[in-house]
């Protein structure tokens, strides 16, 4: 069926619907990944997105029940030049499209999406819409100015507190909408988990003595999100760690910045320097905003930077046990690089 | 200033010769880093036997020595120059094999010279098998369960063990030389046999067999400091089982999820972590499909084909990087030159699809045993880009140049469905048609995966594609829809495969996208898929709504490039073509370049102002031409591929810069040439074109036998035979009509001469000789497979002067602009032309080299409309060098199961290497030296062999090598001939009279030399064709021509040995 992406700057770029097909509205972004659609679709930090893959060819090696990142595809919409319809691989169990009309997402191919990157890249993030139909251009307006991503993250947090056993150190997490990925690495060293949704409090917290608090990566614009405050009661008390959109709530709660980047960090291919060891380590990445350099107190230091827009991808404190991270240690979609990451996480938190 | 400023002069090692296994691929890696090390203020000493490449241009290097690749001079080279380090990276297996020897020797050491890059330790840890087994087990990484022997029975035991079938790989061999996979015992002991001769450690490695896994290779870079990138991986299209220098590679890997991909890479970027890799590596694996289950395979520690594929497919210049890292950079101290903004450790990643196509010369040798396997036998290789994986497949399939412009494969489809089933699961270079109409006949695509053990991905492809291909079949063009046809360009059809289907015409399809306004639109390649700007002028064509390449209003000219390197026309065209693109460049013009060979020179971005990596077919060069409008194209340099577009050019109104296409076609249609040279008074051996047999045979009798036949419109003397008799001319036009009916034969009176070869530059009134060169082989043999010899030894001044008068009113005749290449006959004290190329020749490289004159920049001036009396090289015949060169062609035949040894017309050299001189005989031994024949030494046994007609010539030659102090072997009718003359001479069994016989002398390794002139040629059945097999296979020299015994008896005469002789700087 005959579709097309209108973005907000006017620019139509005409295609195929497949998957759900639905009217949708949301950020559309891109991703530079050439693997890791699956996992990037289930990420709940894609939350009210819409992703493109720079890659042309989606949907090779097909989906399964093992690499979702979370419960279902969070992604508001794919877009990609051409989906297969002859997935294969051992592990293979659904087709993309089919995959995408389970999760009722609509899915755009058969677009210049070079095209559509370099126009992102160029104009910086843009809201837009898929659709089937002609829209007026005040249908448009309304249908763009519909759109907002301020709930997200409340939208992907668990609902109820949930706890999984261990035999290593309490890690309190605070649910953003964290991947799957994180989780299992956690309990791949051991750790007992206690998961909280988004809008618990410090005392909650405290309550079940963790020997540190984990702020997980999740969707939309950090100063969107109220537990700042309570992540701000929690300092100096308990070690915190974070990675992705918690790195920058722990930035905004050390009384740093946030911003938004023009058109953000999306890939697996992402060079950054760990200053501290004087090592390059490729990383996976997806993040829209980033922690603002010179905002940060004196007591906190960067401990890694993106070597291509040196921003600021890692950081910590000098007298407490706090450190986080902007990129994905924990991979799924990207390379195991940054794997040691994870167990420095946990250090940091050992009583 | 380097990183590390202890290094200030570095000894940079090239491959060596092109032959199979390596290839054009060190030329681009070892400009490429003399480039790097220069831009840092380092001097450079570049050592490479080649003269055919960029590399050994005095521009490239500051001390450039085309010298022979072995110990003894490069030992000489280094102390002269006294150089602090050696880069070994660079010069595949040849360079690093020849770095890990000096070292060993002591050579190393004695200069005090550090090796940078890699060091020789880790190359060992890499490259030794025992080692880097061990290795992998401390790493816990997964290998192939596999012994190393160095014995046959060693190898049949440990075969018991593991089951059959098993594979052997020779340790430190070239494209994987002498190995193979064993179905049974008797096979094994075969290939074993073979295997350990040719292993420079006497070792093969056992393996069991992984056949029906993925191959994925990963092309990774290490800095110093440890830290460690991807720059791509790439799966083969064929599993595990043909080499992945013949397999069809694609890149990115399409069939592994994120988690196989990183989990694979990760192993990569451990191992060359373990081993200390400084610079680039490529990493073969084995995965399972259906398992998380991998092996690692093997390590290059080194840049490699692969890592010139890779570099090529992302835009990523992995030699260049290595150099830099190897002066002690770190990955994020290095720009990325594409997007000047990210670092060197920044992972390419990619927004097409690329595909790899071995060129195999399996149309040179038709005889020859075609099935892939482990040992590699493509001579080159074509790339495409596209961003639908059927258009890169398309793309690359029409690059190859086999006049293939579909899947639909005219053989293919004469096959029987048993014989497809048959052919798919044993690999030869026609599987991809077969695969295809196997599938066209609705065979099951699962039942094909389980047979080959390839991925369904890559076959649904490929039935989408000849889905389409039917549906075509079975339309004609007004059936032809906008949306149908735009979608038929975006998979990548050409107009010529619409057409064949609908049985219309190209240019009908070429309109009838014009009227849909179905255009071509070009795409960067930039690293980055599209993340950054990026400034790489780096492009692809594809269907889609943006193009985003910018064009000027320069001036500007555009040179097509040769394509794959195949026998004929290899990496002598790439350097024609990237010196033109360098002087247009000089003179103020925008510059670009079309080309589909990853391999060279030519289509590295930083070379030409644009470089469209494209096919060289018709419509794809006018596409580029549409889009660019340039103010001329240039032909002459990219050798028959170019010239070859000259007359559709032309039509097209596009214009041709240089020698005119109707000119060309002068020179190269039989009838017209015959008229020019009838009409000017230049003599010819008589000769004719003949359309059928009986022509043919009148001809021959009418011209006396031996004739000389070949087809017309060929590439290196393809097909080109002398027939002696009635009965083998009748068996050659029989075979020859069969073959293709739609071009004449041609029969010339065959002529025993000296042939003399000539390349000038003409610009319409002055003609500049640089030099006139002789070959040491007499007519018969060809050009490129001949010794050729500069200054002329046996050529007097006045035959000089008449060269000179009659190329000179060749070239006005034909009204040349630019090159002409002319081989001549010196018979009986007269002149004869054999052929005329209006193009630039194999032997430019060289001469321009060895005379110093900039022969491609002079003809490019001239092109452009500069006089050659106002370059400064004055006209006529330039003087000559005071020292000699000659030039020795180097044959990959070993690697070519079946193939015809024996000199003949049709060109089987894939390089060559020059020696340079004080006189004839030093640059004689060097040239010998660097082809890598092992001299006979004093009283070493020869085998004899010769046809009758040669017999008499050889008594006083014999007499010769007896004073020598050398024994002669022979069988029969030789011996018979020597005896009589009074030679004293072993007699041998025939292969018919029972054993031992002349094949187990020759395999007992009592044989120094072999010198046999063949009688009948490509007959696999004869006795000759046995013995040079086994002469090869043994890598005993083998001599076929007496003219080459001769110049190697002068030079054994002579007592010359690698101490008398020096090195020459350029």
């Amino acid at each position: 069926m005959k579709a097309k992406l209108i973005l907000e700057n006017g620019t139509i770029f005409e295609g195929n619907a497949f998957g759900y097909v639905k009217e949708t509205v949301g950020e559309v972004v891109f991703n530079t990944g050439m693997t890791g659609y699956q996992e990037i679709l289930t990420d709940p930090s894609y939350y009210g997105q819409m992703v493109t893959m720079t890659y042309p060819l989606i949907g090779n090696y097909g989906l399964n029940l093992d690499d979702s990142e979370s419960d279902k595809v969070k992604v508001r919409g794919l877009i990609v030049r051409e989906k297969c319809s002859f997935p294969s691989n051992w592990r293979c169990e659904f087709e993309l499209d089919d995959y995408l009309k389970e999760n009722r997402v609509i899915g755009l191919e058969g677009l210049d999406t070079r095209a559509l990157t370099k126009t992102i890249r160029n104009k910086g993030t843009m809201r837009g819409i898929i659709t089937v139909r002609d829209l007026t251009e005040s249908q448009i307006q309304l249908k763009l100015n519909s759109y907002t991503n301020k709930n997200a993250v409340r939208e992907v947090s668990i609902k109820e507190k949930k706890v999984i056993e261990g035999q290593g150190i309490h890690i309190a997490i605070i649910d953003f909408g964290i991947k799957n990925s994180i989780v299992n690495a956690f309990i791949k060293r051991g750790c007992k988990l206690t998961v909280f949704p988004a809008t618990v409090t410090a005392e909650e917290i405290l309550a079940v003595k963790p020997d540190g608090v984990f702020l997980s990566n999740g969707p939309g614009d950090p100063k969107d999100v109220e537990t700042i405050h309570e992540i701000r009661k929690l300092l100096g008390k308990k070690p915190i760690t974070g990675i992705c959109l918690g790195h920058q709530l722990l930035a905004l709660a050390l009384g740093g910045d946030t911003e938004k980047l023009k058109f953000g960090h999306r890939g697996t291919n992402h060079p950054v320097k760990d200053l501290v060891n004087d090592k390059i380590m490729i990383t996976s990445q997806n993040h829209g905003y980033v922690v603002k350099n010179s905002t940060l107190p004196e007591d906190v230091e960067i401990t890694h930077m993106s070597l291509n827009d040196d921003t600021i991808e890692g950081i910590r404190h000098k007298a407490y046990p706090i450190y986080s991270v902007q990129f994905h240690p924990e991979a799924c979609p990207g390379p195991f690089d940054a794997d040691t990451v994870l167990d420095e996480i946990i250090d940091s938190m050992q009583p | 200033m380097p990183k590390n400023v202890s290094i200030k002069k570095v000894l940079v090692i090239g491959s060596g010769p092109i032959v199979i296994g390596q290839a054009a691929e060190f030329d681009y890696s070892g400009a490429q880093a003399c480039q790097a090390l220069r831009e840092d203020g380092i001097e450079t000493v570049l050592v490479n036997s080649n003269p055919a490449t960029i590399m050994t241009d005095k521009e490239v290097a500051d001390k450039v020595y085309i010298e022979p690749m072995s110990i003894d001079y490069l030992e000489k080279i280094i102390s002269k120059e006294l150089p602090d380090s050696i880069l070994a990276g660079m010069g595949g297996q040849t360079g690093l094999n020849l770095a890990v020897e000096l070292n060993d020797k002591g050579i190393l050491d004695k200069y005090n010279i550090k090796v940078i890059g890699t060091a020789i330790e880790a190359i060992k840890q890499g490259e030794d098998r025992e080692s880097f087994r061990t290795l992998m087990q401390e790493l816990g990484q997964p290998i192939i369960k596999s012994k190393i022997v160095d014995s046959i029975d060693a190898g049949v035991s440990f075969a018991k063990e593991i089951g059959y079938p098993v594979v052997v790989r020779p340790a430190y061999t070239l494209g994987g030389t002498g190995g193979g996979i064993a179905e049974d015992k008797e096979e094994l002991k075969q290939i074993l046999a073979g295997g350990l001769q040719l292993s420079r450690v006497g070792q093969v490695l056992l393996e069991k067999s992984i056949k029906g896994w993925k191959e994925i290779e990963y092309e990774v870079m290490r800095d110093s400091k440890g830290n460690c990138i991807t720059v791509c991986n790439m799966e083969n299209l064929d599993p595990v089982g043909v080499h992945t220098g013949d397999s069809i590679v694609i890149a990115p890997s399409q069939t592994l999820s994120d988690y196989e991909y990183h989990m694979l890479r990760k192993a990569s970027l451990d191992i060359i972590d373990a081993i200390g890799i400084v610079g680039g590596c490529n990493v073969q694996l084995a995965l399972n499909p259906e398992s998380f289950e991998y092996a690692i395979i093997e390590i290059n520690p080194r840049v490699s084909r692969s890592s010139a594929l890779a570099s090529k497919a992302t835009g990523y210049p992995i030699a260049k990087v290595s150099a830099k890292l190897a002066l002690g950079y770190a990955l994020d101290e290095i720009e990325n030159a594409v997007t000047k903004k990210t670092k060197a450790c920044f992972e390419p990643t990619l927004d097409y699809c690329v595909i790899k196509i071995p060129k195999w010369p399996f149309d040179k040798f038709r005889r020859a045993k075609k099935t892939l396997g482990t040992k590699m036998m493509a001579t080159g290789e074509v790339m495409a880009i596209g961003n639908t994986f059927e258009a890169a497949l398309l793309k690359a399939v029409r690059s190859l140049e086999i006049g293939q412009y579909a899947l639909y494969h005219k053989k293919a489809s004469s096959r029987s469905l048993d014989e497809l089933k048959r052919r798919v699961t044993i690999p030869d270079d026609e599987r991809l048609f077969d695969l295809a109409e196997l599938i066209r006949r609705n065979y099951r695509v699962d039942k094909i995966c389980k047979i080959t053990g390839m991925d369904a991905f890559y076959l649904n492809k490929i039935k989408g594609i000849v889905e389409q291909e039917e549906k075509l079949r079975e339309s004609d063009l007004k059936d032809i829809s906008r949306d149908w046809l735009y979608t038929l360009k975006q998979k990548g059809f050409s107009d010529r495969a619409i057409a064949d289907f609908i049985q219309c015409s190209p240019m009908e399809i070429y309109h009838l996208r014009k009227a849909y306004h179905i255009e071509t639109v070009f795409k960067m390649v930039d690293t980055c898929g599209g993340e950054f700007e990026a400034v790489s002028p780096y492009y692809y064509s594809t269907y889609d709504i943006y193009d985003e390449v910018d064009v000027s209003d320069n001036k500007k000219v555009m040179v097509i490039g040769s394509g794959p390197i195949r026998i004929g026309q290899g990496i002598e065209f790439d350097y024609c073509s990237v010196h033109s693109i360098l002087a247009l460049k000089k003179a103020g013009i925008e510059t670009i370049i079309v080309n589909n060979n990853p391999e060279t020179v030519s289509t590295d971005f930083n070379i030409a102002d644009k470089l469209y990596f494209e096919p060289l077919t018709e419509e794809d060069v006018l596409n580029i031409i549409e889009k660019e409008k340039p103010e001329g194209v240039i032909l002459q340099f990219g050798g028959q591929t170019a010239i070859k577009l000259a007359k559709f050019l032309q039509a097209m109104q596009v214009p041709i810069l240089g020698t005119s296409p109707d000119k060309i076609d002068e020179a190269e249609d039989r009838e017209r040439f015959d008229a020019l040279m009838e009409k000017l008074n230049i003599s010819r051996p008589k000769g004719k074109a003949v359309w059928s047999l009986e022509e043919g045979l009148i001809q021959a009798n009418h011209l006396g036998y031996p004739v000389l036949v070949r087809p017309s419109y060929v590439l290196g003397g393809q097909g080109m035979e002398i027939t002696y008799n009635k009965v083998e001319l009748e068996n050659y036009l029989i075979q020859a009509f069969e073959r293709d009916q739609k071009n004449p034969v041609l029969i010339d009176r065959y002529l025993l001469g000296r042939e003399i070869e000539v390349d000038a530059i003409y610009d319409g009134e002055d003609i500049l000789i640089p030099g006139i060169m002789e070959h040491l082989e007499r007519a018969g043999v060809h050009s490129g497979d001949s010794i050729s010899i500069y200054p002329p030894v046996h050529i007097s001044l006045e035959i000089k002067n008449n060269i000179y008068d009659i190329t000179k009113r060749l070239a006005s005749a034909l009204s040349i602009k630019g090159m002409i290449n002319i081989q001549y006959i010196l018979y009986d004290h007269e002149i004869f032309i054999i052929e005329v190329n209006p193009r630039s020749s194999r032997t430019v490289p060289y001469l321009s080299k060895v005379t110093g004159v900039p022969m491609i920049e002079l003809a490019t001036r001239a092109i452009l409309g500069e006089r050659i009396k106002d370059m400064g090289y004055g006209v006529g015949i330039y003087k000559e060098s005071e020292k000699v060169s000659v030039k020795v062609p180097v044959f990959s035949t070993q690697k070519l199961p079946e193939v015809e040894v024996s000199l003949g017309p049709e060109m089987k050299s894939t390089g060559e290497v020059l020696g340079v001189g004080r006189n004839f005989l030093e640059a004689l031994f060097k040239g010998f030296v660097g082809s890598g024949m092992i001299l006979p030494t004093k009283k070493g046994t020869i085998l004899v062999m010769l046809k009758p007609a040669d017999q008499k010539a050889f008594i006083p030659i014999a007499k010769q090598w007896i004073a020598l102090g050398y024994t002669f072997a022979a069988t029969e009718g030789t011996a018979r001939v020597l005896i009589e003359n009074n030679i004293e001479v072993k007699v041998v069994k025939k292969i018919s009279e029972g054993v031992p016989n002349v094949l187990d002398l020759i395999r007992s390794g009592l044989v120094d030399l072999v010198i046999n002139t063949p009688t009948k040629a490509n007959d696999t059945t004869r006795d000759g064709f046995r013995i040079r097999r086994a002469a090869i296979e043994a890598s005993v020299p083998i001599l076929t021509s007496l003219d080459t015994a001769n110049g190697l008896l002068d030079i054994l005469s002579s007592g010359l040995d690698s101490h008398q002789t020096e090195v020459y700087c350029l």
